[in-house]
């Protein structure tokens, strides 16, 4: 079988925030149809990375370059890059759907207009074509018959299925997931997991930086083990976390069971 | 109790409503234009400009209202090229100059709710918005600032009913407004309790119907802060 075209490459990532270097390096690429987790103990740059490839973050130096266009970035005043065309910025992020872990639905709106806001306003499309569409996501996520409940008025989960569909709601190219259920009661972190399988099941592409090992063992074909912001360990998710060559990587598996 | 007199004088102190109804939804008008650009000034990465929006702030905060229509009353017709340039068919007339002298002290005072108010907007809605390749304007427009006008209108609320009181200082520049009525009232008959008990119950009622009234924009723009909806029924007409 060919291998399925890449979605996304990151090549040789750095980011600094003041003296502390988080990402020394980091390249990963994704096909279409991976399903990447992303572990590492806190502070080992999983989140930065993330948020390094929709630039939410700006990387130092490095490359990002999703479905074959790579972010344009010039060198700035600091010495630092930036990023060239900031119109391009937004339409590369317009590609790619972010969850947060604190979910960050916007307040002043309800579900159902939460999950309509970027298709209307960032792609222009017809109001009523994406109502239709966003009832469509939000009964796939189950949540439909909350469409009218402003984010205060859900539960934790209620709030995560929400945010995925106002992701998909884009149809972005990648999906990224960063701590999806970090923020969650225990008993709410299965409904989010739920919708995140089946996603998967269909087929999506998707980074996802999680703590939850089976989850990430079960749900993905690749596992990326960061550690103080290098690639430690990457493969099949049965090797990096069932078998890890790397002693680090051990230890840390081993703190998660 | 003289009931005729006190209803005579609250006749001829609404008369003096207009006005002070003029004056207090053109400066608040103004005011609020004015306060958005020194806050988005304030809170811009350019500590020149930031720095004289903040001293701007600083004065007019820092000096009573009454100082401040003198100032521009008497004050700035001492200046010939400002009595030679276009500005003076403005400033010579008292109007113009209470205009002003509120709009001013406003703009210094709305600009820190409106900073407050951006501030307090949670980052993580904003990297939504990013997230989704918003920016810029439509960013500002779609969820910045409605996210603000929620946490900043209390506060404003209170500044408007500063200002309905405030206008009665346009009355020391000769403007008959309610106040200004009153004055001249009180020097034909000398009966300063009850006609200021009057206008006083006139600033009272406007500042009811205000506070009402901001009372009822809250509400409606805050529908996440009250209780959940009743369940919608299947298949039940989009309202949106």
């Amino acid at each position: 079988m060919p291998p399925a075209p890449e979605a996304l490459a990151v090549t040789d990532l750095h980011k600094s925030f003041g003296p502390l270097e988080v990402l020394k390096g980091v390249s990963l690429t994704a096909n279409e149809g991976d399903v990447i987790s992303i572990i590492g103990a806190s502070g080992s740059g999983k989140s930065t990375l993330l948020r390094c490839i929709n630039l939410l973050e700006v990387p130092d130096s490095g490359q990002v370059r999703v479905a074959g266009e790579t972010i344009a970035m010039r060198p700035a005043r600091d010495g630092r890059a930036e990023p060239a065309d900031r119109r391009q910025v937004d339409r590369i992020r317009s590609r790619l759907g972010m969850v947060f872990q604190s979910f960050n639905l916007w307040s002043h709106l309800t579900v159902l207009e939460n999950v309509i806001e970027a298709p209307v306003h960032v792609l222009k499309r017809p109001r009523a074509e994406c109502v239709t569409d966003a009832m469509a996501l939000l009964e796939k996520v189950g949540i439909a018959e909350k469409r009218d409940h402003y984010p205060a008025h859900l539960s934790g989960g209620q709030q995560q299925r929400a945010a995925i569909a106002r992701a998909l709601a884009m149809m972005p190219q990648v999906l990224l997931f960063d701590e999806p259920t970090s923020a969650l009661d225990p008993e709410l972190v299965g409904e989010v997991l739920r919708v995140i399988r089946q996603l998967a099941r269909e087929g999506r592409t998707m980074l996802i930086v999680t703590h939850e090992m089976g989850f990430a063992r079960e749900v993905s074909n690749r596992a990326i083990f960061l550690h103080q912001g290098r690639v430690e360990e990457e493969g099949p998710p049965a090797q990096v976390l069932g078998e890890p060559r790397s002693e680090r990587c051990r230890q840390f598996i081993q703190s998660h069971l | 109790m003289d009931l005729p007199f006190l209803w005579n004088t609250a006749r001829e102190l609404i008369a003096g409503v207009p006005l002070m109804f003029q004056l207090v939804s053109l400066s608040l008008a103004l005011g609020l234009v004015l306060a958005t650009l020194v806050a988005l000034v304030r809170l811009s990465p350019w500590p020149v400009l930031s720095g004289v929006a903040y001293g701007y702030v600083y004065v007019f905060r820092g000096t009573p209202l009454l100082v401040q229509v003198f100032l521009i009353y008497y004050g700035l017709g001492q200046f010939e090229w400002i009595r030679e340039s276009f500005l003076w068919i403005f400033l010579r007339q008292p109007y113009w100059c209470a205009i002003l002298a509120l709009t001013l002290n406003t703009g210094a005072y709305g600009s820190e709710i409106i900073r407050g108010g951006l501030q307090a907007v949670p980052w993580g809605q904003v990297e939504a918005g990013r997230a989704c390749g918003m920016s810029g304007w439509l960013l500002f427009r779609r969820i910045t600032l409605p996210i603000a006008v929620r946490q900043a209108l209390p506060a404003y609320g209170n500044e408007m009913i500063l200002m309905v009181k405030a206008t009665s200082l346009a009355s020391i520049i000769t403007m008959l407004e309610i106040t200004g009525i009153a004055q001249r009232l009180i020097s034909q008959t000398y009966r300063a309790i009850e006609i200021l008990l009057v206008a006083g119950a006139i600033y009272l009622l406007i500042n009811f119907l205000l506070t009402r009234a901001v009372k009822a924009l809250e509400h409606w723009l805050s529908p996440h802060l009250r209780d959940a909806p009743a369940p919608v029924l299947p298949n039940a007409a989009l309202v949106h």
